[in-house]
C-alpha cells in the first residue's frame, strides 16, 4: 500500500496549459502516474502530451472518472480551482500554488471539512508513492520504495531529508508535503494517522519547522494513538522573531511558535528529533537497523 | 504588512468605526499646522511599528502651540527601541471614561478569527492573560456564517462591560470584524478602546496587520507600504523578487526551497557559525536570479564566506553553477565560497564549476561538510 495516492489514482490537472503546468503534468505522466484529464476554461477539445482538456472539473470527472485533482493556477485563481474540483465531487485536492491569501485559505478550509474532501497543501509539492504515482513537483528518481512514510511542511528540505534516508539504504512508501502556509488543508496528524494504517509504512518521519502550534498537536496525537515509531526534524532554530522566513507559516511570533519548543514537545511524547537531517537518517537506522 | 496607528485608524474610519479626527505630520512645522486644524489640547502620537513607545516618550498632550513645536521637535527623528520616528499623528486629545481591548487575531490552530473582548485595556494584554485570564472574553467566528449580532452581545456580557454600553460594543466589534475580514488582516487591534462620559466608544490606538499574498486586491493597501524603514539590504532583495532576510552573522547563506535555507542556517550554527542573512533562490532558479541573489549577499559587509547549498528539484545544478560562474565574473568576490550540489542536473553542475576553476571556490558533498567548511574559512582558518 501507500497512503492518498497509488496505482488507482486518476489524475486531472488545473492549470495544464500553462508553462509550468503542461511540464510538471508530464513529468507526473512519464513517471507512471495515471494522468487523465486537464482542465483549462475554454480550451476543451484540445490535448497537452495526449492528455485531454477539458472546460470544467465537472467534465473531466464525468468522462474520465478522475478522482484526484492537482491544481496548479495562479495564487488569486486557486482558491476557486479548489472549491471547483470539490464541487465536481473529488475526493483529493492536491494544491501546489504557492502565495493564496490567508483568509481564501480558511474559507476553503471550512467549506471543505464540511463536504469531506481532502485538500493537500496548498505552497505544497504535492505527493510521491515511489513506484506508485507521483502527483506534483517532487523529484522522483531520488526515491524509491521502500517503509518510510515523510511528511513534511517543506518541499526542498524533504528531499535533503529522502536523500539521507535513501543513502542509509531506505526507502519510502509515500512522501507527502502538506505545505508551510498557515492554514494547511491537510495537518500533520491527518497523514500520520494514514501512515499508522499503511502496511506498508514502517517508520514515519516528520518534518517541522518554526510557525504555528501543528507539530506541538502532533506530539499529542503521537503519544495516544501511534504505535509505529516516529523520528522528528524541525527547521528554524536560528530564526528570528517576527520574520517570515520565506514560507507564509514560517513565524515565530512572540515567544510562540519557536524551533526549539517544538522540538521538546516531540521529545516529552518519546519522539526522537534529529537535530540535522544527517541525523534523522542516522535514528532511522538505529531505529530500523541498516 | 503592519500599518503604522494612523494607517490603521485611516482604514478602520473606511468602515465606519469611530476615530478622533487627526493629520499625519513629518515635520515640526506640519505638525504644527496639524495640531491648530485638530484643535488644543491635541495628542502628538509617535508613529513606529512598535509596542511601547508611550513609556518611550513618544506620546505628549500639548495645550497650545509652543508646546506643539516643542514636543513635535522633540518627537521627530527619536529612536524608540531601534526604530526611527520618522512621521508623528496628531490627533484631538478625547475624553476618557474607561479603557477597553479589542482585537481579532486569524487563528491558525483553530482554523477561524479569534476574538477577544476585556474591560482591561490600555495595559499589556499579556499581563493580564497571564494575571487574569478570565477577563478577557473570547470567540471564534465561523468563516463561513461571519460575525452575527449575538456574538457582540455574548462577548460583551462575557467581558462585563455595562448594560448601556452592550450594544455599541457589539456594533464596535462587528465593524472590527468587517474591517478584519473586507482587508484581509491577519491581526486587528485596539488598545485601548475607549469609553467617552458620553457613553460613546472609539478607536485610540489602532494596530493592523495585512496579509502580504492579498495585496493584489488591494492596491491602496500596497502603497502604505514605507520603504524608509527596511533594512536597505531587504529592500534590494525585495526589488529583485528575492526571499531574503538579514541576520547578525558574518556567513552568507543561499539555497533553494525555504526549508531547506531554514536548515542551512540551523546546520551552520550547529558547526559554530554565525549566518548572515536567509535567501532563498527560489523553485526553478535560473542563472540571472543567482548572480543577482549573489549581488544581495555580497552587499553586506560584514559577510566573510558565503555557503551555496543548493538541492535541486525544478531548480537545475547546471543553471545554478553558470550563475554563480557570471557572479564570479560580474563581481569578483574576495571571500571565500563553499558550494554543495546536489539534485537535478548535479553532474553538469559540479562539471561546469570544476572547469571554471573559480578562484577561492570550494566544494562539498553533503550539506553537513559544506556547513564545517564555510564555518572554518569564516574565521580565517583552512578548509
Amino acid at each position: 500500500m501507500a497512503v492518498l495516492i497509488d496505482k488507482d489514482t486518476k489524475l486531472v490537472v488545473s492549470g495544464i496549459t500553462g508553462r509550468e503546468g503542461t511540464f510538471h503534468a508530464t513529468n507526473n505522466k512519464n513517471y507512471g502516474t495515471n494522468v487523465v484529464a486537464g482542465v483549462t476554461p475554454g480550451k476543451a477539445g484540445q490535448n497537452v502530451e495526449g492528455i485531454p482538456v477539458f472546460n470544467t472539473f465537472k467534465d473531466s470527472v464525468d468522462e474520465t472518472g478522475a478522482n484526484v485533482a492537482m491544481v496548479f493556477v495562479p495564487p488569486r485563481f486557486a482558491a476557486d480551482s479548489i472549491l471547483e474540483a470539490a464541487d465536481a465531487g473529488i475526493p483529493l485536492v492536491i494544491c501546489i500554488t504557492e502565495g493564496i491569501p490567508a483568509h481564501d485559505e480558511l474559507r476553503v478550509y471550512t467549506h471543505l471539512q464540511r463536504t469531506g474532501t481532502r485538500l493537500v497543501g496548498p505552497n505544497c509539492p504535492g505527493i510521491l508513492s515511489p513506484g506508485k504515482a507521483n502527483v506534483g513537483i517532487i523529484p522522483a528518481s531520488f526515491f524509491k520504495e521502500g517503509n518510510v512514510g515523510v511528511v513534511s511542511r517543506s518541499g526542498t528540505l524533504t528531499y535533503q531529508i529522502g536523500n539521507t534516508l535513501a543513502q542509509a539504504g531506505f526507502g519510502n512508501s509515500s512522501i507527502v508535503g502538506i505545505g508551510g502556509d498557515p492554514v494547511p488543508g491537510t495537518s500533520f496528524i491527518d497523514v500520520i494517522e494514514l501512515f499508522e494504517a499503511d502496511d506498508q509504512t514502517e517508520l514515519i518521519v516528520l518534518s517541522g519547522e518554526i510557525g504555528g502550534d501543528a507539530e506541538e498537536r502532533a506530539a499529542e496525537y503521537i503519544a495516544d494513538h501511534v504505535k509505529k515509531p516516529v523520528v522528528a526534524y524541525i527547521a528554524g532554530f536560528t530564526a528570528p522573531p517576527g520574520k517570515t522566513m520565506g514560507h507564509a507559516g514560517a513565524i515565530v511570533s512572540g515567544s510562540k511558535g519557536t524551533a526549539a519548543a517544538k522540538a521538546e514537545a516531540l521529545e516529552a511524547k518519546g519522539v526522537r528529533v534529529g537535530r540535522t537531517p544527517t541525523q534523522v537518517a542516522e535514528i532511522a537506522v538505529d531505529i530500523l537497523g541498516g | 504588512m503592519d500599518l503604522l496607528e494612523y494607517q490603521g485608524k485611516q482604514l478602520f474610519a473606511r468602515h465606519g468605526i469611530p476615530v478622533p479626527d487627526g493629520r499625519p505630520a513629518r515635520t515640526v512645522d506640519e505638525a504644527v499646522s496639524a495640531a491648530k486644524e485638530v484643535g488644543f489640547p491635541c495628542a502628538i502620537k509617535a508613529q513606529v511599528k512598535i509596542g511601547g513607545r508611550g513609556k518611550a516618550g513618544g506620546i505628549k498632550i500639548a495645550q497650545n502651540e509652543d508646546e506643539a513645536r516643542e514636543y513635535s521637535d522633540a518627537i521627530l527623528g527619536m529612536d524608540i527601541k531601534g526604530f526611527t520616528v520618522h512621521e508623528v499623528w496628531i490627533e484631538g486629545a478625547s475624553q476618557i471614561e474607561s479603557e477597553y481591548y479589542a482585537s481579532i487575531v486569524f487563528d491558525r490552530g483553530a482554523k477561524a478569527p479569534l476574538i477577544m473582548l476585556s474591560t482591561q485595556g490600555g495595559m499589556d494584554i499579556e499581563e493580564v492573560a497571564d494575571n487574569n485570564p478570565d477577563a478577557i472574553a473570547t470567540l471564534h467566528v465561523d468563516p463561513l456564517l461571519g460575525f452575527q449580532d449575538f456574538h457582540g452581545r455574548r462577548l460583551a456580557f462575557a467581558a462585563g462591560v455595562d448594560a448601556d454600553l452592550v450594544r455599541p460594543v457589539g456594533a464596535f466589534l462587528h465593524q472590527l470584524y468587517g474591517t478584519f475580514v473586507a482587508e484581509e488582516a491577519m491581526l486587528v487591534e485596539v488598545n485601548p478602546l475607549i469609553v467617552t462620559p458620553e457613553r460613546t466608544v472609539a478607536a485610540l490606538d489602532a494596530k493592523v496587520t495585512l496579509d502580504d499574498n492579498a495585496l493584489f486586491r488591494h492596491p491602496d493597501n500596497a502603497e502604505l507600504r514605507d520603504p524608509s524603514d527596511e533594512d536597505p539590504q531587504e529592500q534590494m532583495a525585495k526589488e529583485r523578487g528575492l526571499t531574503f532576510v538579514k541576520l547578525d552573522g558574518d556567513i552568507g547563506i543561499l539555497g533553494n526551497g525555504a526549508g531547506l535555507v531554514m536548515s542551512t542556517l540551523d546546520v551552520v550554527a550547529q558547526y559554530g557559525g554565525a549566518p548572515a542573512n536567509f535567501l532563498d533562490a527560489g523553485g526553478g532558479s535560473k542563472a540571472e536570479a543567482i548572480t543577482s541573489a549573489v549581488e544581495v549577499i555580497l552587499s553586506n559587509d560584514k559577510v566573510n564566506a558565503v555557503l551555496f547549498n543548493i538541492f535541486g528539484g525544478i531548480t537545475r545544478c547546471d543553471e545554478v553553477a553558470n550563475g554563480l560562474i557570471e557572479a564570479f565574473k560580474q563581481l569578483n568576490p574576495s571571500v571565500p565560497f563553499v558550494v554543495r550540489l546536489d539534485g537535478t542536473n548535479d553532474v553538469e553542475g559540479r562539471k561546469i564549476l570544476a572547469e571554471a576553476q573559480l578562484p577561492n571556490v570550494h566544494t562539498a558533498a553533503t550539506m553537513d561538510e559544506a556547513a564545517e567548511k564555510v564555518v572554518a574559512l569564516a574565521k580565517g582558518e583552512d578548509a
